[in-house]
């Protein structure tokens, strides 16, 4: 089931004065994605003159080009017109042929993490805000299935879909200026995990002994968009044992 | 051409033009966060605009160039002196084989830039030489220089030969020899006293109080000590938004100013992360980013709204303008052609 484009409520933005974004709804839903992939992807197999990169988010794909690349491409047909009208009308084209493309990756992977503790420092604010116990969160929180929407943030980064309104909680109101590589944390109805040591508002909740990003790799992420996540419970024991393993 | 680091001064990283194309990944853009300077340096000796310089923030390194080198600093002017001698920014400058190359106090701006002829000899990481700090990758062994590392340098190109060999026999008992001309940069960076950054309004910032609407253009900024490359973090009037709301994770980019709900307002600079999850109120124009990357930690700031028709024009203009500085150079450079005998 598919909605079609006039279903669609369909906005394109400026982003600054090179980039735009095109977004096609504001909440989680499976046609969107599926729209977003489409799009991200037709542009990057044919890029406009002047393109630098798509990036893809839960509802919508940020374009980023090269303002004096396009005006100098596009000039001859259309003096006088600024960078991000000759961008939008492209995509405005784009957008009309897109195809229904093919079905995104659902590979399954598998994530370990130790919840809780050091490794999890804000699960008890995360218990507490849905009246929970902690053990009610870990439970929650790893029966779940989720998908890859977007990867983003830091290299590797994985926002999923999918997570329980029950565990919702959200950003905290000032980021912390450095989380460990492999935490697990909720961020409103979004869960995640930190892939490299960075400055980050979501409440921490546990940890992975997992790599996320493999910069020798090619795609040099562990996760990409459309794949399938689910976490499992891991004790500390089992946590640092795997972690050494790992390194 | 080897520089060998006596001493690596407090951040100083490799960087180009930045990391483009992996960002769907995650992976960060990085590179120069005042490209401008960087791209006049590399002009100035005859490289490509998108070479690799070294990006040397408010306390610069000593450097020992092991052999004679065509070199250029432009940015922020951290007094840079040769053998105890200033040496003149914003135009080539032979330095002779077994100087020292030292920076000293700080005149302006806060990140000066060196390019030298043939760019430095370091492997590119996802086609960018950026060093990517966080991560570890890109770069001089995907970190900031340290005393004792020692930096290769390419071949030269013909335009830096030609103005390599022009300056050699201009020989004097000096310890550099360098041109008589320069680049006005006024006409591409302001590194004055002006505070004025001019932004785009962002998609949420009608989502502002109409008070912090009006205080986000009245008010004055402080540039606070928590920022660094990735962003500046701004102490000033409290921005609030009309009605508290989660966004999802969307896209950011250089230059996005976003409202964390401590109503404290951050410009996302070089090593910004790509995609964010704060409302993103407003969005510093292309032209003025240069200006905000040489804005050091205490400086004050005030935003000035415009149109994304003015920023558009605002930067055709300047890319024009660096088109026509890169063919006077290359003409510059091969006056040798011209003017022999």
């Amino acid at each position: 089931m598919h909605a079609s484009k006039h279903t669609l409520n369909i906005s394109i933005e400026p982003f600054g004065d090179s980039a735009i974004i095109v977004r096609f709804g504001n909440r989680i839903n499976s046609d969107i994605y599926e729209k977003v992939q489409m799009l991200a992807n037709d542009l990057e197999n044919n890029p406009f003159p002047g393109m630098i990169e798509c990036v893809p988010a839960y509802t919508n794909v940020a374009v980023y080009y090269h303002p004096f690349v396009v005006y100098e491409s596009f000039k001859q047909v259309n003096n006088h017109v600024s960078p991000f009208q000759i961008v939008k009308s492209v995509i405005e084209e784009v957008i009309d042929q897109l195809e229904e493309g093919k079905r995104t990756n659902n590979r399954v992977i598998e994530i370990p993490v130790c919840y809780g503790g050091e490794y999890g420092p804000d699960i008890e604010k995360v218990a507490k805000h849905n009246l929970l116990t902690v053990d009610q969160v870990i439970d929650i929180h790893s029966n779940g299935e989720y998908r890859v929407y977007m990867i983003g943030f830091a290299p590797g980064f994985p926002f999923l879909g999918g997570m329980s309104e029950k565990i919702a909680t959200p950003r905290r109101s000032t980021p912390r200026q450095l989380i460990p590589p492999g935490s697990v944390g909720i961020a409103g109805g979004q869960t995640g995990v930190y892939p490299i040591a960075t400055p980050g508002g979501w409440q921490l909740i546990g940890q992975t002994p997992l790599q996320l990003f493999l910069p020798d790799k090619t795609p040099p992420c562990l996760l990409q968009a459309g794949n399938i996540v689910k976490f499992v419970p891991i004790s500390e024991q089992e946590f640092l044992y795997q972690k050494e393993e790992i390194e | 051409m080897t520089i060998a680091v006596i001493s690596s001064g407090m951040l100083s990283s490799i960087q180009d033009l930045g990391r483009y194309g992996f960002q769907k990944h995650g992976v960060i853009v990085s590179g120069a966060m005042d490209t401008y300077s960087l791209r006049i340096g590399n002009l100035l000796v005859g490289n490509q605009e998108g070479e690799a310089g070294l990006e040397i923030t408010l306390l610069g390194p000593t450097l020992l160039l092991e052999e004679d080198a065509l070199i250029a600093i432009t940015g922020g002017d951290l007094s840079p002196e040769v053998e105890g001698v200033q040496v003149p920014m914003w135009r080539p400058v032979l330095v002779k084989k077994g100087s020292v190359l030292k920076f000293g106090k700080i005149k302006s701006g806060c990140r000066a830039y060196l390019t030298i002829a043939g760019g430095f000899a370091i492997p590119e990481v996802m086609t960018s030489k950026s060093t990517y700090l966080r991560a570890g990758l890109g770069g001089y062994e995907g970190r900031a220089l340290k005393a004792g590392d020692k930096l290769e340098t390419n071949s030269i190109s013909d335009y830096s030969l030609n103005l390599f060999n022009k300056l050699k026999k201009k020989d004097t008992a000096q310890p550099f020899i360098t041109t008589r001309w320069f680049v006005d940069f006024y006409k591409f960076i302001t590194l004055s006293n002006e505070h004025t950054i001019r932004v785009i309004a962002g998609s949420h910032f009608s989502r502002c109080s109409s008070n912090s609407q009006k205080n986000f253009y009245a008010g004055k900024f402080t540039v606070t000590p928590q920022s660094d490359r990735m962003g500046y973090r701004l102490s000033g009037p409290e921005i609030k938004l009309d009605e508290k709301f989660e966004l999802l994770s969307e896209a950011v980019t250089v230059g996005t100013i976003q409202l964390p709900p401590d109503g404290h307002p951050i410009i996302l600079l070089a090593d910004r992360q790509t995609t964010g999850g704060y409302p993103k109120i407003a969005q510093v124009i292309s032209v003025d980013l240069s200006l905000v990357a040489q804005m050091k930690l205490g400086r004050e700031i005030c935003f000035q709204e415009i149109s994304l028709e003015e920023a558009e024009a605002l930067f055709i203009e300047r890319e024009q303008r660096i088109r026509e500085l890169e063919k006077f150079l290359k003409l510059k450079m091969n006056w040798k052609f011209c003017t022999s005998r």
